[in-house]
């Protein structure tokens, strides 16, 4: 098990190396320089700029720095407002979006599991088809047209909740549910379909004939064993529902890290994408790596050192 | 008494060669599969609607008397009516041919990016499974790394240094998409090229193209085309996310999402058909992607054929 850690969390290390190495060498590919812009600054100026940014290095330099910033943690500051660096806005952002991102894969993992669960239990039922029904919609509506739906219908229409920002457990509710909905809808279509496959299993059936309450074996015998292929993709969800906050986060005006990044891609700058680029690959990778080793932990029948062998 | 019949003592009809000759004609693993994808109503539904799609995106735009790009500064954000289908936009240009352009352009990004896909993962993939050992076990690490990289991100970035347009777009959905189709390819060939008809044709003395095209491909052609449909489905919905941060298909042409991203400023003074339309089909050709998948999946899995 230590040893498998080690190999994961060494292999995790390498592809944090590859994407920031991939983010500096495209950076640098773009044509012309960050600081070209639209005023006419004279040269003085244009040099200091660039010594500032370290941009008159050669470009070893510049990598080497670049990745010396990394390790520190210090990725210096944003071009387009040189008074701030992107280490605020990242200490600014990233706590917004970690809890919209942490409250909606709790709602969608939760609601998702029961959905899934009671329409196995009333497999070809009424309850059955509704969720499934309710599942295939949930999946083809993407989040950004569901996001503007809600706030059309429930806030601007309705006047239930209010349509944007993040200030209170209210301006939480239709974010939430607009991120939720596609990653709730694979969850309860996985759930049913490993559930409905463990339900015919034959401790199940011994468990039936020993006369357990039917409420008890759900729980305790199906669901334990019916729950590992959602686990299984709790990383791509994750990924889904982070880079989904992009979007919701520009829609609602959400002031996470998501709307930073999305606004130095429009503003081209170079600092700010390239420190929240990695910090999010970082983070991204992080979990992935937390969500295989969770894995490992909670099904003793897969060999942890084997795990990308014969299919 | 009763009297002896001749009839009696007739042949019966049981006729052995009668018995055993084939009664119903022999099936193909693809005619089987397509009888099994006809039973199944829903995704006859989401085939038929992919098809009618198809019929509107290329001739669409010939039933419309508007064209695409003109526009009609008097006439902007009007409602839907006999003569604006779905209205018009903020530049007075006709909807209803705008969304038929989109279709072109979102079907085109979707089926381009499941077609490189396709046959970067088929060669990788093959090789990999079918090669085995210290090659494979290289060839997975790489796929490994680049299946840890977060994809959209990638995306992102490629589009922010190339420029938003429709090649690059393909280009930066397909640079690490076809890492999945590779793993299932991989997956495949590893279990098909231990069985028995693959052993079987080595001792024959077929050669290596053959086994490849006679044996593998055919018979592990099944999750390879299920991973198709969903890919496309998803190379439509991450151009129309694109869209949204601005990277997507540039003025004047127009995808589902860039006409989806638009609508967004008026949405609130209640122009609903500017997103309604881009919004509904996007909705509509996932979900008939969708349902196509699913009972591909089901029609190609040799294990439910009868």
């Amino acid at each position: 098990m230590g040893k498998y850690i080690l190999k994961r969390f060494l292999m995790m290390l390498v592809t944090i190396f590859i994407i920031a190495t991939l983010t500096f060498f495209l950076m640098h590919a773009v044509p012309g320089s960050p600081l070209e812009s639209d005023r006419n600054t004279n040269e003085t100026v244009q040099a200091n700029l660039e010594r500032f940014y370290k941009l008159d290095q050669p470009l070893h330099i510049q990598y080497l720095s670049y990745m010396q910033s990394i390790v520190t943690f210090d990725f210096g500051p944003s071009i387009k407002d040189p008074n701030r660096t992107v280490n605020e806005l990242l200490a600014r952002g990233f706590p917004i979006s970690f809890e919209l991102g942490m409250i909606t894969i709790l709602v969608a993992v939760v609601s998702g599991i029961i959905l899934g669960t009671m329409a196995a239990l009333r497999h070809n039922k009424m309850i059955d088809y509704a969720a499934m029904a309710f599942a295939v919609i949930g999946i083809s509506i993407p989040n950004f047209v569901l996001a503007t739906v809600l706030i059309q219908q429930l806030a601007v229409n309705w006047n239930l909740f209010p349509p944007a920002t993040w200030t209170s457990p209210m301006h939480m509710v239709l974010p939430v549910l607009a991120l939720a909905t596609g990653p709730m809808a694979i969850i309860a279509r996985l759930t049913r379909s490993s559930m409905l496959e463990v339900l015919t299993q034959d401790y199940i059936k011994m468990a039936r004939a020993k006369g357990i309450k039917p409420m008890r074996i759900v729980l305790r015998h199906a669901l334990r064993n019916a729950l590992m292929p959602v686990v299984t993709i709790m990383g791509t969800l994750l990924a889904g529902i982070l880079t989904g906050t992009f979007v919701i986060e520009k829609i609602f005006a959400i002031p996470g890290m998501g709307k930073y990044f999305v606004d130095s891609i429009n503003n081209r700058d170079y600092p700010v994408i390239m420190g929240t680029t990695v910090f999010y690959s970082a983070f991204l990778i992080f979990m992935l790596f937390l969500v295989d080793i969770v894995y490992g932990i909670l099904d003793p029948r897969i060999k942890l050192h084997k795990k990308e062998g014969d299919v | 008494m009763t009297q002896v019949r001749d009839e009696w003592f007739r042949p019966s009809g049981n006729d052995t060669d009668e018995k055993e000759a084939v009664v119903r004609p022999s099936l193909s693993y693809w005619k089987d599969a397509w009888r099994r994808l006809k039973q199944n109503k829903l995704a006859m539904l989401g085939l038929i609607f992919l098809a009618l799609l198809a019929v509107m995106a290329i001739f669409g735009p010939i039933f419309s008397p508007h064209s695409v790009t003109t526009q009609d500064l008097p006439n902007q954000n009007q409602s839907p009516s006999a003569t604006h289908w779905f209205g018009t936009d903020e530049a007075g240009r006709d909807v209803f041919t705008r969304t038929w352009y989109g279709a072109r352009i979102s079907l085109f990004v979707g089926l381009m990016a499941a077609l490189i896909d396709f046959v970067i993962g088929i060669v990788y993939g093959g090789i990999a499974g079918y090669k085995g050992g210290k090659i494979d076990a290289v060839m997975m690490r790489i796929i490994e790394i680049l299946y840890g990289l977060p994809y959209l991100l990638v995306v992102i970035l490629l589009l922010v240094v190339m420029g938003p347009s429709l090649w690059t777009i393909i280009l930066a959905l397909t640079i690490t998409g076809w890492v999945g189709m590779a793993r299932i390819v991989r997956g495949q060939v590893l279990q098909v090229k231990n069985y028995e008809f693959v052993t079987a044709s080595k001792s024959f003395g077929a050669k290596t193209p053959r086994i490849i095209r006679k044996n593998l491909i055919p018979n592990s052609m099944g999750p390879i085309i299920v991973q198709m449909t969903l890919t496309v489905p998803s190379a439509i919905f991450a151009e129309a996310f694109l869209s949204f941060l601005g990277l997507g298909i540039q003025a004047p042409f127009a995808s589902w999402g860039v006409m989806a991203n638009d609508a967004l400023p008026v949405i609130i003074t209640g122009d609903w058909w500017r997103l309604f339309f881009p919004a509904l089909f996007i909705s509509l050709t996932m979900f008939a992607f969708n349902v196509l998948g699913d009972g591909l999946q089901d029609a190609l899995d040799p294990k439910m054929r009868k």
